[in-house]
């Protein structure tokens, strides 16, 4: 065939490099995936694991979207425990500024052809009995859902295995591009294309990646069955999640199918590492009591910290990385990598085809943030 | 000697008395009833009996998963092992 030992070398095996893994698998391409640790480990095991659409920008509305299709395609496949549950996103509005913006995100969604409904305050009530009275009201995407995301990462790889990709975990990866990936141990492997889907560790193989870490929080309670029925974000998460400076907190909570109730979430810059921070911590908890005071009287089993892998565009980068021609990227989906996973890797697979791509792809392409610097 | 006073409560509706400074747990023993269930539908009760091991859950006036082993009885509490 040709001198290299495999046609694509995919580097972090997140959802994302999971999702890449079986798209090119399935095209017939000799694919590997390398990553240090394990399958599915990084901000994958960290996040809440949401499916939705988001409407920051067209580009992140048109990328949500087209993945949230994948998602529901794939949807029959999807073994129970990957959790996939079709619970829809209430957008909480705690005033009228915020009920304003309900309108307009309703508008916004249904020019577009996604189901959404406005929520008087009884209505929302009726929903979610234990969000707090006062609120004005609210907005329901019935089509956005959660699930586990990683034993979907999990299933995404093992279904890649089947049509004979390879993993190798274990070994670090110290250098990406020219066509050859080398492992901390020495090892080299040679592919013609070199993904980078390595998350908020993609800087550090890429030099000039503008990615930079956001460290969040999440609690999971014990289980509490019927507490909670739909994913709930405050319309104040749009403020906090824009913030590119301060530290954040915004309610956040999903129903999870055990029962559990998942609260987030923080956001902060500059925090290297991993450790719970307490204030933050008690922050994020004390603002996710404003919407729901029962959640004060619940016991939390669990608290842990991820890295998001953040831009400055708030868009992922998708495809060729500017001077070297084997090394692509698929890296920087901040909080919504678990979304768009599906999209990320239909889109890639579409660029290095040469196939006419779903949606334009453009917004996601490397060059954008290379010209900036170019011109920084 | 006297007996010490004691606490009258209900477990799963039916009436229980037990000395005063009694947990919870022991309430639940007496009744004969297991704490919970667990996920997999095995009866759990006190295990380690110092609040560690979280087996004794039950719920208190509507409280759930307060754990029985660290909880004493009070008049009137209202104990249910249905969770």
């Amino acid at each position: 065939m040709n001198q290299f030992a495999y046609d694509v070398v995919i580097v972090g095996a997140g959802i994302v490099g999971a999702a890449c893994a079986l798209a090119f698998a399935e095209r017939g391409l000799r694919v590997v995936v390398v990553d240090r640790e394990m399958v599915g480990g990084g901000a994958t095991a960290a996040g809440m694991g949401h499916i939705v659409v988001m409407d920051d920008s067209e580009a992140q509305f048109a990328l949500t979207r087209y993945s949230q299709r994948l998602w529901q395609k794939l949807r029959p496949q999807l073994p129970d425990d990957v959790e996939y549950e079709q619970c829809g996103t209430i957008w909480v509005a705690a005033d009228e500024e915020e009920m304003a913006e309900v309108l307009r995100k309703q508008r916004y969604y249904r020019d577009r052809g996604v189901p959404a409904e406005v929520l008087d305050p009884s209505q929302l009530k009726d929903l979610e009995p234990n969000l707090r009275s006062g609120l004005a009201g609210g907005l329901l995407v019935p089509e956005d859902g959660v699930l586990y995301p990683p034993c979907a990462g999990r299933f995404l790889i093992e279904q890649a295995q089947k049509q004979g990709a390879k993993i190798r975990v274990g070994a670090p990866v110290v250098k990406a591009g020219g066509g050859m990936v080398q492992l901390g141990n020495g090892v080299e492997i040679s592919g013609q294309i070199i993904v980078n889907a390595s998350g908020s560790c993609s800087p550090g193989l890429t030099a000039g990646i503008e990615v930079r870490k956001r460290k969040g929080h999440l609690v999971i309670t014990d289980r509490y069955p019927g507490f909670v029925h739909h994913q709930l974000v405050e319309l104040g998460y749009l403020k906090s999640a824009h913030s590119h400076t301060s530290n954040s907190v915004a309610f956040n909570v999903q129903p999870r199918r055990t029962g559990q109730v998942l609260i987030g979430s923080s956001r902060q810059y500059g925090a290297e590492h991993k450790a719970v921070d307490q204030e933050i911590l008690a922050r994020m908890l004390q603002r996710a009591q404003e919407y729901m005071p029962g959640l004060g009287a619940m016991s939390a089993i669990r608290v842990w910290t991820g890295f998001r892998a953040a831009t400055p565009d708030k868009l992922p980068l998708i495809g060729p990385w500017p001077g070297d021609r084997t090394l692509f990227l698929a890296t920087g989906h901040e909080g919504l990598g678990i979304t768009t996973s599906l999209g990320t890797a239909s889109v890639l697979l579409d660029q290095i085809t040469g196939t006419k791509p779903e949606i334009p792809f453009e917004p996601y392409l490397p060059s954008r943030a290379a010209q900036e610097y170019a011109h920084a | 000697m006297p007996m010490p006073s004691a606490v009258t409560l209900t477990v799963n509706g039916a009436e229980v008395s037990v000395p005063q400074g009694a947990t919870v747990a022991a309430a639940v023993a007496m009744a004969g009833q297991p704490c919970r269930v667990s996920v997999s539908g095995s009866p759990r009760g006190p295990l380690c009996g110092m609040g560690i091991c979280f087996e004794c859950r039950v719920r208190i006036d509507g409280r759930s998963h307060c754990r029985s082993c660290q909880i004493l009885c009070e008049p009137g509490m209202d104990v249910k092992t249905d969770e």
